[in-house]
């Protein structure tokens, strides 16, 4: 696959006294993974939210050739879709959810549900943490998102489930989209990024 | 000759012995609340008394700015009352004037059809049937509004998270607001309806109590409550629609992010 950045960053910036961000400039190629590490609080999650933006920011950050200023925020939140560590829920049962799309039961079944149909008349009461990591994941994959930010997207799940997870970022990966990957789990990071940024306090850093 | 039975200071200060009843009350389970049944007591007192010589000066006068004047006033002090009530509110000025806004936009909406409706006083503006009528709409619709302002705001701080993930998903801030706007406007009716519901059966409402009172026939006093309750109703569905629109306008940008950082 040729080289090029679908994700780039220049200048990014959060001024806030309490929890700013940058300046941060990067780059995430087709078919990438990129992990970003650092310390608790140093400002992983913020810079995810930015990117969505889910937060006021400056700075330049597009998507191929489109610059995030020039496009609806409805629809720069469909090509980068964030999957945030504690996903939120709104209805009592888990399909109004998800987006009328016609994939969803294949992605659901992909992500360990034998039994999609049903899964969508469950209450939300009756999901354990990582059913419902799972949903949201499956949320966040049935768009076309060109890049995908996920926050820690398998940290409730066993090691069968957190399989099917990578499986389903490799093929997302294959088809050229690029994803910023927020782990705690090194070995999960060497199998899917070969690149690492590394945040603290709020600016990306030399990795120790 | 008056059609009704005047109250002389004595009467009143004889009914006010039926607090001293209670003072007393307070003092002998020493629930502490004497001091503060005094100053509640001589509040109310002295309140009404002034303005009933500002009602008797306005009234004497008859003039549309005037009126207008003392009707901006109660709806400034009504947007202080909306904004004390509420557990989280939006910072600066916002929070005070989309109260007082709607407010005085309700209240004057309603006011002056039913002015220029139902009642049709000469000239419309007099001032006996204007501040009393904006005045019963104000103070209930107030209610409504400081209702659905509150749940409004508690909702989407407490909610944050099933509002961003409607946000991901792509949609739009009035849509994924919707949820909680319609929660915060089932609320802020609440008090309307059950007061609607009660009328004539658990309670008799005050102003109708009062008319009769006053001596007017039973039948036409109720005609006029009828009219006030929905006069108060029109007001409330206008002012909280107006006020929870504001608000989530304001509680979100044209980016269609949630700013909860825009409450206090």
């Amino acid at each position: 696959m040729p080289n090029h950045p679908v994700l780039t960053v220049e200048g990014l910036q959060r001024p806030n006294p309490q929890a700013g961000l940058g300046p941060l400039s990067f780059h995430i190629d087709a078919g990438e993974c990129l992990a970003l590490t650092g310390p608790s609080g140093a400002g992983k999650t913020l810079l995810l939210r930015a990117l969505a933006d889910l937060d006021p920011s400056s700075g330049m950050v597009r998507v191929g050739g489109r610059e995030r200023n020039g496009v609806p925020a409805p629809e720069w939140r469909r090509l980068v879709a964030y999957v945030p560590a504690e996903a939120g829920w709104w209805h009592d049962v888990v399909g109004p959810h998800m987006p009328a799309q016609a994939t969803v039961k294949e992605i659901i079944g992909a992500l360990g549900f034998p039994d999609p149909v049903a899964v969508l008349a469950w209450p939300l009461t009756r999901l354990s943490s990582g059913e419902r990591q799972r949903l949201a994941l499956a949320r966040g994959l049935l768009g076309e998102a060109r890049v995908l930010l996920l926050d820690e997207p398998t940290s409730a799940l066993d090691n069968e489930s957190r399989g099917l997870v990578e499986d389903l970022l490799l093929a997302r990966l294959a088809a050229g989209a690029a994803i910023l990957l927020v782990s705690h789990d090194q070995a999960q990071m060497g199998r899917l990024a070969r690149r690492r940024l590394h945040m603290r306090q709020g600016e990306l850093v030399t990795p120790p | 000759m008056t059609s009704y039975l005047e109250l002389s200071y004595l009467d009143l200060a004889l009914a006010a012995l039926l607090l001293v009843f209670n003072a007393g009350l307070s003092l002998a389970l020493g629930l502490r609340l004497e001091g503060r049944m005094l100053l509640a007591a001589v509040r109310m007192v002295v309140q009404l008394l002034l303005v009933g010589l500002v009602l008797q000066a306005l009234f004497a006068q008859v003039s549309l700015w005037l009126t207008a004047l003392v009707a901006l006033i109660m709806a400034l002090f009504a947007g202080r009352e909306i904004l004390a009530r509420q557990e989280r509110r939006l910072a600066g000025w916002w929070g005070y004037g989309i109260g007082s806004a709607t407010m005085l936009l309700a209240g004057l909406v309603v006011t002056i059809l039913a002015l220029n409706g139902p009642l049709r006083p000469d000239p419309w503006y007099d001032p006996r049937y204007a501040i009393p009528l904006f005045g019963m709409i104000l103070g209930n619709a107030m209610t409504g509004i400081s209702l659905g302002l509150d749940n409004l705001t508690v909702l989407a701080h407490r909610d944050r998270a099933g509002i961003e993930a409607q946000l991901l998903l792509g949609a739009s801030r009035w849509r994924a607001l919707r949820p909680v706007a319609r929660r915060a406007l089932r609320t802020a009716f609440t008090p309307m309806l059950n007061s609607m519901a009660a009328a004539g059966v658990v309670f008799l409402p005050g102003m109708m109590t009062g008319q009769i009172l006053a001596g007017v026939a039973p039948e036409q006093a109720v005609k006029y409550q009828i009219l006030v309750l929905f006069l108060i109703a029109g007001a409330t569905g206008l002012g909280v629609l107006a006020a929870v629109m504001a608000s989530v306008w304001r509680l979100t940008d044209s980016r269609h992010r949630l700013r909860l950082d825009r409450l206090t």
